[in-house]
Formats: structure tokens, C-alpha cells, sequence
């Protein structure tokens, strides 16, 4: 079944329509690059596929059912601009809750398999307020992956990275489309992420501008698209 | 729907995935995601302790306070004893309110939260069962400083007296969170969150207070007090179950 | 079309309203036991009907808006909430004008009277959150909430408040028993300006709301982009 399923989704804030009209699927395996510039809705968007928001109009389906059923959300890993981590838990407990949360067997294990991949086996104990950045942005990655989402959805993960992170990020995304997972980011044209990307969907003013295959094109050249479908204007805003 | 978890060693180049075990469906359950949620806003709080802290030292010292203002006899005492417990209760409950859905915007938790597999219901229920058990340790906390200060020796009619508090804590609880939800991304949420809790609280801390100042002196309650039992019962069930409906519109865009 | 509506509106209620002015103050006889201010009870008694009957519609918008998420019952709860304030306050300033004339005291916690104080700085606080909150549909769905749960409270702050008043009792503005079959008429009589009266207020309140809208959604698209 699509994974993603985004059908005449309009978004409005009072009377104005942030997300108008937008409607596509990503297919199973696929890379989704939601590419736009700032405001044109791509954060707007991913909230409601993560089941944050609803839709004012339209329907967004994750897996065949609502984006935001209960049992729709167990299939969903999300990977915001926020870290999404206690501080004043350890690295241990924090994946543990999030294991509960999302109903694990096995919690325990769980937390702990995903400390050994993401290197943080050793600060296990040590609480997330005395963590360097880069060790913060690990666990964040472990706590999306925790729970082996079907559907994953970053917001701009490539960004505030540093390299240790944005390689185990790489890697651990291309072991899950391998294993057949799907997964929709938002990026600023960063090659890191267009790289990863086997499709590509353009935001300009909260409409969808182009939506299709992410060609060798639009990794040479980063611009190519927004000139192609962008706006006439040339200021990134 | 999810694809299981595989086992595998760590990250290295090159490896092709193993094949995936069979699937095992979520444990999804309701009272295991809010005892979830209830026990780690308990540990957060236990370990930094910020709102318990504040909310021990307001209460003090608004009860030194009330001591000062009033030097009140053993009759005046009588009269003014429960009104001046749960005024001391509601100011230091506003602290841990406004706390408890504050925590959770650091680092963007409160999304995180709202996105898991749980409902909203699980959500606020988890978080009301822990501000109730930190709202009930500050208030077993004043009782013997408020029975020191007034020289009231409040143990006589212990187990009402304990059924009182816990009716009474539980609508200020349940009323309290859901305005801290309500409350949580406003710039002035210290302010807004006291001003809209406290009128509508007025029934239930009425109630308390006139079934708590017999009480705490170590008089029984007489029947004529039965009709405040019941109009605390009645505000904790009807609220209780507003607030379970009305949840997810609060935090769900 | 709504403008027309609102001044034909408008007219008829002036006229009503004379009109019964012109009944209670030059041809109903004075009272009893209390004299010319007993005739401010033609206002005081249906302007608190009339606040009622305001949250209670805020509060069915309210509903409606959770359930459909069409913002023009936000702007109708909204508008109801207000008029009911305006009406609230007018009963309590009837209140204690007439509590001042019969008592010399301006408030007596009046078991009423003080029901309707805390109803009052509920509803305050429901505008206040509006005030705080910029985003429309956000603000929507939060002030929908609170008129919810402020509802629930009206008749157990009611219950809570009467009881508690019987424990202490005092003077009591007017007994609420007796009164003279002319006087009730006359009553549900003024009650009818009085209640086309809001609902002037609300339609132009409504409008009011929605321009702003209207204003804030175009402000939205160009700072947009």
C-alpha cells in the first residue's frame, strides 16, 4: 500500500490558505525531497503528515489510514528541528520512554540497540544536559529510528549536523530504503540531502510547483529546479 | 503497520540487511502510556525538583504571611483555617501547573509527544497524575508547618481530612492542566494560566474550604456538610471527563 | 443586507424600548414595600436572562466550531461572549444601584448577584485569551475550549454560591417570591427589546470579527512572501 498519500490538502491560517491544493504519493522505498523556500510550507506539511496538525480541507493518508490514528502514528519516525529529548533524563531512559510510548516488547532492548549503533553506548547513564551537540543529535537520530518506523519524516536534518552525524544519518537512511522504508525530508537544495533523494517535490507559496524523479540535473546544478519552477524573484528570503 | 526492529551489529559499509523476524504487533496500552508519561514527569520533577522547590517555599512563606497579617485567636483560627489552607494550596499549585506542560517545549518534547502512537487523553491523564501526587506532597507538607504556626493540632480527623485534600487536589489538578495546554505557547503564560484557573475553580475551592475548616480543627463533619462532599465530587467527575473529551483539540492544531 | 437588517433592527428596539419606558416609569404604580427603584428590576432581572442566554449560545458555537472547524462560529461565540459581558455588567451595576438606594450598602454578597461577578471575570478571562493569542484558528480553537468549560462551571458556581450565601444570611435585594401577575408581564415584556438589543450588538460585533479577519489573512499573504 502507498505509504504516503497526500490528496487536496489545503492549510489555513484563519482566512489564509499557508498550503493550498497539494496533492501527491510517495511510493514505497522512495526518498522524497521536499524542497521550497522559507514559508513556502514544507515544515507546514511534514507537521501534518507526522499527525502534529490536521488539514483544513483534504486528507492525508500514512499506510492507507489517517495521519493521525493512533495505530497510523506507531509507523511514523519523526526528526524535527528540536532534539525531542529530556534533558534532564539520561540517554538510556529517554529512548526507553520513547520505546514505552510506542509499545514496544522488548524497551530495554530496544534503547539499548540503538545506543550501540549510534555510538552512545558508553554515555548510556549520562544525562542529555551534559551531552556535546553532536552527541544530542545521535540520540535524537535514535530516538526517530527507535522504533523501526515504516514512514520517516525529517525537517531539515542535514542542517545543523555535524559530520559524525550527518554520515551516520546518511547511512542509516540508506540501510532503510533498502529495507523498503520510506522516507519524506525537507531540505534547503543541500547536496547531502538531494543525494539521498530518488524523488523531489517543489513548494513555491504554499502550492505544489513540480513534483517527480530527482534527475542527475538537480544534483549538479542545486538551483536548477527553483529556476525551472521557482519564483521569478531571486532574493532567498 | 511498522517494519520490526533487526538485530545487527554496528554500522559498516557495505553490508547487506539480514532478513526481518517475523512481526509483532505494538503494545498500545492506554494505562501503560499514561502511568508512561506519569513517571517520567515524576523523575524529570525529582530530579532538578525546580517546581517542587518553589512551590515548598511560596507556600511557606504565604503562610508566615497570613500568620502576620492575621494573629488570629483560637475561634478566629476556626473560622479562617480552611480558606487560608486552600488559598495557600491554589497559589503553590499555580507553580507546578504552569510547569507541567512548560517542561515539555524545550527541544521541541511536547511534538514529540503528540506525534507518539498515545492518545491525548493518556497524554493529560499521565500528566494530571503527577502533578496531583507533587501538588498532594507540597500540601502533607504545609499541614504540620500550618498546625506549628496556628498552634492546630490537625491529626485528629486524619482520614477525612486526607479525602478532602485529594477531592479537592484532584479538581484543581484536572482543571490546572488543562490550562497549562491550554496556556502553553503564550508569551504570558505565568499570568494567563492563575487568571483563568482560579474563577473557575471557585465551586471546588469553595467546597474544600468549608469542609476543611471543620476538619482540620478536629471536628467532625456534620451532615449539613454532606451537600459540599457531593458538589466536589460532582465538579471532579464533570470536569474530569470535559477534559478527557476536549484534550486533543487543545493539542492538536 | 446585514446592514439593513441591523437598522430595522435597531429602529424596532428603540421603539420597543420607549415604549416601555414610557409604561414603567409614567403608568405602573410604585411598589409596596420598596418604592420608585423597585422599577429598575425591569432591567435588572431580563438583561441577566439575556447574559445567560449569550453564553449559553457562545457555548453551542463553541461546539459547533470543534466539530466543523468553520471559523464563523468563532466569530459568533466570540461576539455572544462579549454581549453577554455587556449585559452581565449591566446587571450588576443595576445590582448595586439597587442595592445602595434600599440598603446604603453597594455590594451584599447577594447570592445572585455574586454568581454572577464570578461568571462575569470567567467570561473576562475567555476575552483576555483571545487578546493573547494572534493566530486565528489557534485562537479559535482555544477560546472554543474555555467557553466549553466555562459553561459547565455556570450552574455549579450557581448551586456553590447559593449555598454557601444561605449559610450567611443577609439582605437579599428583592424576596424573588411574590410579585404581582402585572409585574412579571411587564417583565417578559421589556425582555424583548432587551434581547433585540444583543442581538444588534452581535450581529455588529460579528462583522467586526470577521474583517478583522479578513485584514489579518491579507496581511498574512503579503508578508508571506
Amino acid at each position: 500500500m502507498t505509504p504516503v498519500e497526500i490528496a487536496g490538502v489545503w492549510k489555513f491560517y484563519g482566512d489564509f490558505p499557508a498550503l493550498r491544493d497539494i496533492s501527491f504519493n510517495v511510493e514505497p522505498g522512495a526518498t522524497m525531497a521536499l524542497l521550497g523556500r522559507n514559508g513556502a510550507g514544507k515544515t507546514t506539511l511534514l507537521r501534518m503528515l507526522a499527525g502534529l496538525s490536521r488539514p483544513g480541507r483534504g486528507t492525508i493518508r500514512i499506510c492507507g489510514t489517517d495521519a493521525r490514528d493512533r495505530a497510523t502514528r506507531h509507523s511514523i519516525g519523526i526528526l524535527g528541528h528540536g532534539i525531542s529529548l529530556y534533558e534532564e533524563l539520561s540517554a538510556l531512559e529517554n529512548l526507553r520512554l520513547f520505546a514505552r510510548l510506542y509499545g514496544l516488547e522488548d524497551p530495554d532492548g530496544a534503547a539499548s540497540e540503538w545506543l550501540e549503533r549510534t555510538g552512545l553506548e558508553k554515555v548510556r547513564d549520562g544525562l542529555v544536559r551534559e551531552f556535546s551537540r553532536g552527541m544530542r543529535q545521535r540520540l535524537a537520530v535514535a530516538r526517530a529510528f527507535l522504533h523501526s518506523p515504516s514512514v520517516l519524516l525529517l525537517d531539515e536534518p542535514f542542517t545543523a549536523l555535524d559530520d559524525r552525524a550527518i554520515a551516520l544519518l546518511q547511512s542509516l537512511l540508506r540501510d532503510a530504503t533498502a529495507e523498503g522504508r520510506t522516507v519524506v525530508l525537507s531540505t534547503h537544495q543541500l547536496r547531502e540531502a538531494l543525494d539521498l533523494a530518488t524523488h523531489v517535490a517543489l513548494l513555491v507559496r504554499g502550492r505544489l510547483a513540480y513534483t517527480g524523479k530527482r534527475t542527475g540535473e538537480m544534483l549538479e546544478d542545486t538551483g536548477w529546479l527553483y529556476r525551472q519552477y521557482g519564483e521569478p524573484q531571486s532574493v532567498t528570503a | 503497520m511498522a517494519v520490526p526492529a533487526v538485530r545487527r551489529a554496528p554500522i559498516r559499509d557495505g553490508m547487506s540487511p539480514p532478513a526481518k523476524p517475523p512481526m509483532k504487533p505494538p503494545r498500545l496500552s492506554f494505562f501503560r502510556q499514561t502511568f508512561t508519561v506519569a513517571w517520567k514527569d515524576l523523575r524529570s520533577e525529582l530530579r532538578t525538583k525546580e517546581a517542587l522547590n518553589a512551590s515548598f517555599a511560596f507556600a511557606l512563606v504565604i503562610l508566615l504571611l497570613f500568620s502576620i497579617a492575621f494573629e488570629p485567636t483560637e475561634d478566629e483560627t476556626r473560622q479562617i483555617s480552611g480558606g487560608l489552607l486552600w488559598l495557600v494550596f491554589a497559589f503553590a499549585g499555580a507553580l507546578i501547573l504552569n510547569r507541567s506542560f512548560a517542561r515539555e517545549l524545550a527541544n521541541d518534547c511536547l511534538d514529540a509527544l503528540i506525534a507518539a502512537p498515545m492518545s491525548g487523553a493518556a497524554l493529560f491523564l499521565g500528566k494530571t497524575l503527577a502533578n496531583f501526587v507533587l501538588l498532594s506532597a507540597v500540601e502533607f507538607v504545609c499541614l504540620p508547618v500550618f498546625g506549628v504556626l496556628y498552634n492546630v493540632r490537625w491529626t485528629q480527623q486524619f482520614w477525612p481530612l486526607a479525602g478532602v485534600i485529594a477531592l479537592g487536589t484532584w479538581g484543581l489538578t484536572v482543571v490546572g492542566t488543562v490550562f497549562s495546554a491550554l496556556t502553553v505557547n503564550l508569551r504570558l503564560r505565568e499570568l494567563m494560566l492563575p487568571m483563568l484557573v482560579y474563577p473557575i475553580l471557585i465551586p471546588c475551592l469553595l467546597a474544600a474550604m468549608q469542609l476543611t475548616a471543620p476538619l482540620v480543627m478536629g471536628e467532625p463533619l456534620t451532615a449539613e456538610l454532606a451537600q459540599w462532599i457531593r458538589l466536589l465530587v460532582v465538579f471532579d467527575v464533570i470536569f474530569s471527563a470535559l477534559a478527557l473529551a476536549l484534550i486533543e483539540s487543545v493539542m492538536v492544531r | 443586507m446585514r446592514d439593513k437588517t441591523i437598522l430595522v433592527l435597531s429602529w424596532f428596539t428603540a421603539l420597543l424600548l420607549a415604549g416601555n419606558l414610557a409604561i414603567i416609569l409614567l403608568v405602573l404604580p410604585d411598589e409596596a414595600s420598596q418604592g420608585p427603584i423597585f422599577r429598575i428590576i425591569f432591567f435588572h432581572v431580563p438583561v441577566a436572562w439575556t447574559a445567560f442566554v449569550c453564553f449559553f449560545a457562545a457555548m453551542i458555537s463553541s461546539i459547533a466550531y470543534l466539530a466543523g472547524k468553520n471559523l464563523k462560529y468563532d466569530s459568533f461565540a466570540a461576539a455572544a461572549t462579549e454581549v453577554g459581558l455587556a449585559f452581565g455588567a449591566a446587571n450588576l451595576l443595576t445590582g448595586m444601584i439597587w442595592g445602595r438606594i434600599i440598603w446604603g450598602i453597594w455590594w451584599t454578597w447577594d447570592a445572585r448577584l455574586t454568581s454572577m461577578l464570578v461568571g462575569w471575570i470567567i467570561y473576562a478571562g475567555y476575552v483576555m485569551l483571545r487578546r493573547a493569542i494572534e493566530e486565528p484558528t489557534e485562537r479559535a480553537r482555544m477560546s472554543a475550549v474555555v467557553s466549553i468549560l466555562a459553561f459547565a462551571d455556570v450552574p455549579i458556581i450557581f448551586f456553590s454560591i447559593k449555598w454557601w450565601r444561605t449559610q450567611h444570611p443577609q439582605p437579599v435585594v428583592y424576596g424573588g417570591g411574590f410579585m404581582a401577575p402585572g409585574y412579571w408581564y411587564m417583565l417578559f415584556l421589556n425582555w424583548i427589546p432587551i434581547l433585540l438589543l444583543a442581538v444588534v450588538l452581535l450581529l455588529i460585533r460579528m462583522r467586526q470579527e470577521q474583517t478583522g479577519r479578513e485584514i489579518d489573512a491579507l496581511r498574512r499573504e503579503v508578508h508571506a512572501f
